[in-house]
């Protein structure tokens, strides 16, 4: 154990940074949430009299392309990290750049399909699908905000002093895990709100 | 990825002025003494809520002493309290003694003042983190109090909310934001506890040589963690009801007053309560564990001897944990399921009594061959034993379908909860309080007030809660803002009296307690870091702890309770002492 250096450092037991197992607990957690919010789906679909199939009321193509750019933004975020073990600054930057940039675009689509559901007079109170797809892809939007902040910040910081830090490279790498978890939720989202 | 730095955040942010040291910060020990003064703050604001129920209980329609005239026209007019008043006497009595003063008092307090120091840390694992868990706590908590002042008053359908009744009731928005600040307080808190526990034991403190108390903690983190979120979900979508006009908890063609609801409805009540009960089963147990740790360490410590079945009640624990996960829908017999699905969530409780008993067993048979003192947390122990025993016992008729429908509406429900989280919980955490106070503060309580404050708590406690068990069985209705409005509730109309002359006794016992609390902590006999001798790590260092909380990192060579070792000189060796004196 190295921590002749740390006064006070304990023992890690486990082995794991805290930082990687704070992250997966709490993405522990988001799964629980999200999948609260399946079940309701679940239910509520298999009590209703009559559910509207997604791709009738919904846009699938405006969906697929979100599909690829979400699964692309986790490709470039992998390579950031990749980029930041490699120590090649210029290369970080340039996947992380590409990484917001593909959240924004994802947001951006997202924000043209509600507003043509809101075009057609279709809002949250319109009926229990809506009511769902609205919950549902809403805190989902949410948590891309709360990515694109985290990854913007880790950005600043790594311009800075951040990149010189010991704690950057796990930071790139969890900021990577909770993207992942932001991905799989829509791809679990996609179909059940559009194509089943 | 060894970054071992990861500790070097709480090193780097110890700040000396006044703001840094007392208000926003990051060390454990403070944090735990802010939720142990907020959360001692909200048990008795919750108290006094309950007692204004309670003078309606025993005497409808009456003028409220003292406080009655001080109540807003809106609430009381001319000191007798409306009946929407006392809907929100009820939900904010609930929501706030458990998730504003029980829950942060037993995990907040004890587990973030306590749990660092018992497995030999400087501190937890994110000590930033915690201080935003104490800061989302707070505004959360002050905007459930805020509610009874703000347009549409305070939420009135219960601490469980269920809908269509929440949904239509306009003070249900600010309960619903609350919450979710709330949860997300003990989310950041437990995701804290878990690393924590795993990731920052001193050299030598392998999972098997971790105090009793830290595994009920380690045990209630992870139920925080992972029944919390279906709540916030739940919440959500009720949110979404309440401002976005979404049915999902709302049945088409709903009248309410005469009137359709506006709702388009298609929507599920029930989904409401299976999603609410899955978190709020788990939450017993969230009250309920560290309780038992407090009352296992009190306990070896007490007896000098070890714990009867260590291992036993630790895995007690563990699959008490897992298994309240599987229990919930026993809360909903009443609200209707198939019998299939209620046989399930029979045997299921059923199962969970087992480790209930054991844990409790394990306890009773520890005192076995020890030469007990009967110090005051000894005392507060050794009471929570029986009561949490009544408690646990009564709560069997209420997981089997056949008696729980006669009972579930009744006030036995009420004895049995109260007994347990009352004479169980509470009981436990005032020991705990005691027994932890040398720690926190480097001095002792009175022991003659503290005895006084135990036995005269112990009787009023069950003058309260004794009678509620006789009433429910009589039939008497829970939920009632008028009890004599009906003729047969009026045969144990006379016990409501007595159960809420108890509870104002109750209450003015606690004056000696605040007393001696306040008092003690400026002028208290001052004691040595170890006035208990105990063997756990959490008296291995100065009392109260400096920053970092030990001189150097303690390294750890045997059992968290190695009293009256056979040979041994002195009746405690303490976890960090190698060779036995």
């Amino acid at each position: 154990m190295s921590t002749a250096t740390m006064e006070h450092a304990p023992v890690e037991s486990t082995g794991i940074p805290n930082g990687k197992l704070g992250t997966w607990l709490f993405l522990a957690s988001e799964v629980m949430l999200f999948a609260t919010l399946f079940t309701s789906y679940i239910v509520l679909r298999v009590a209703a009299p009559s559910w509207p199939r997604g791709w009738d009321v919904l846009n699938v193509p405006l969906a697929t392309l979100n599909t690829f750019i979400l699964i692309t933004s986790s490709v470039t975020i992998v390579m950031a990290h990749a980029k930041v073990l490699e120590k090649d600054k210029a290369g970080f930057r340039r996947y992380m750049f590409f990484t917001l940039l593909l959240s924004f675009g994802f947001l951006i689509v997202k924000s043209f399909e509600y507003a043509s559901k809101f075009q057609h007079h279709h809002y949250p109170a319109t009926s229990i699908f809506y009511a769902i797809y609205f919950t549902t892809t809403g805190l989902h939007g949410i948590h891309v905000i709360g990515g694109i902040l985290f990854n913007a910040g880790l950005m600043i910081w790594g311009a800075g002093d951040g990149w010189e830090d010991p704690l950057f490279a796990g930071r790139v790498e969890y900021a990577g895990l909770y993207w992942h978890f932001v991905d799989i939720v829509w791809i679990f989202l996609f179909p059940a709100l559009y194509l089943l | 990825m060894k970054d071992h730095s990861e500790h070097g955040e709480h090193n780097g942010a110890h700040q000396d002025d006044f703001v840094g040291k007392y208000i926003f910060s990051v060390d454990h020990k403070v944090i735990g003494l802010q939720y142990l003064f907020t959360s001692m703050f909200f048990l008795l604001f919750g108290f006094t809520l309950v007692l204004l129920m309670r003078w309606q209980l025993a005497y409808p329609g009456t003028r409220i002493p003292l406080i009655g005239s001080l109540l807003p026209l809106s609430l009381a007019p001319g000191g007798v309290m409306l009946p929407s008043f006392y809907n929100s006497l009820g939900a904010m009595h609930g929501t706030i003694m458990v998730f504003l003063g029980i829950v942060p008092l037993g995990v907040g307090a004890f587990g973030n003042y306590v749990l660092p120091l018992q497995i030999g840390a400087p501190d937890m694992a994110f000590p930033r983190m915690n201080m935003m868990s104490y800061w989302s706590y707070l505004p959360g908590g002050c905007l459930m109090l805020l509610s009874f002042f703000l347009p549409g008053g305070a939420a009135q359908s219960g601490w469980t909310s269920y809908p269509p009744l929440s949904v239509i009731n306009p003070g249900q928005t600010t309960w619903l934001i609350a919450m979710v600040f709330l949860i997300t307080s003990s989310l950041l808190g437990s995701i804290n506890f878990i690393v924590t526990t795993l990731n920052m034991r001193a050299q030598g403190m392998t999972l098997w040589r971790m105090p009793v108390f830290v595994w009920a903690q380690f045990v209630t983190a992870i139920l925080l963690l992972l029944a919390f979120p279906p709540l916030e979900a739940a919440s959500i979508l009720q949110l979404m009801d309440r401002v976005a006009g979404t049915s999902f908890y709302i049945p088409a063609n709903l009248v309410v007053g005469g009137k359709l609801l506006d709702h388009t409805g298609g929507g599920q009540p029930l989904l409401w309560q299976h999603l609410f009960w899955f978190l709020a089963h788990p939450e017993v147990y969230v009250l309920i564990l560290p309780a038992m740790g407090i009352v296992a360490e009190i306990i070896a410590n007490n007896t000098r001897k070890p714990l009867f079945g260590y291992k036993e009640i630790v895995g007690a624990m563990i699959f008490l944990g897992g298994m309240s996960f599987v229990v919930w829908a026993h809360h909903m017999f009443l609200s209707g399921m198939t019998p299939a699905l209620s046989n399930f969530f029979l045997v299921t409780t059923m199962i969970i009594s087992v480790p209930s008993v054991a844990l409790l067993t394990c306890l009773v048979f520890s005192l076995h061959g020890g030469s007990i003192r009967f110090t005051v947390p000894m005392l507060f122990a050794l009471a929570f034993l029986p009561m949490f025993g009544i408690g646990g016992l009564t709560g069997l008729p209420l997981g089997m379908p056949v008696t729980d429908i006669y009972l579930h509406d009744t006030y036995y429900v009420i004895g049995h909860f109260h007994y347990v989280v009352v004479t169980g919980t509470i009981i436990a955490l005032m020991g705990g309080t005691y027994f932890w106070f040398p720690k926190w503060f480097g001095r002792r309580m009175s022991e003659g007030w503290g005895k006084f404050h135990f036995w005269t708590t112990l009787l009023c406690m069950n003058g309260v809660f004794m009678p509620m068990f006789i009433m429910g069985m009589a039939g008497a209705s829970r939920r009632l803002y008028d009890p004599t409005a009906q003729l047969h509730n009026l045969t144990t109309q006379p016990m409501n009296v007595v159960s809420t002359i108890s509870a104002i006794l109750l209450m003015t016992a606690q004056i000696p307690f605040l007393v001696n609390f306040f008092y003690s902590i400026f002028h208290g006999e001052k004691c040595d870091s170890n006035p208990w001798h105990v063997t756990t790590l959490d008296w291995a260092c100065p009392s109260p702890p400096p920053h970092g909380n030990f001189a150097k990192p303690p390294r750890v060579y045997r059992g968290p309770y190695e009293y009256s070792l056979p040979g041994a000189k002195a009746d405690w060796i303490p976890q960090d002492v190698k060779e036995a004196a």
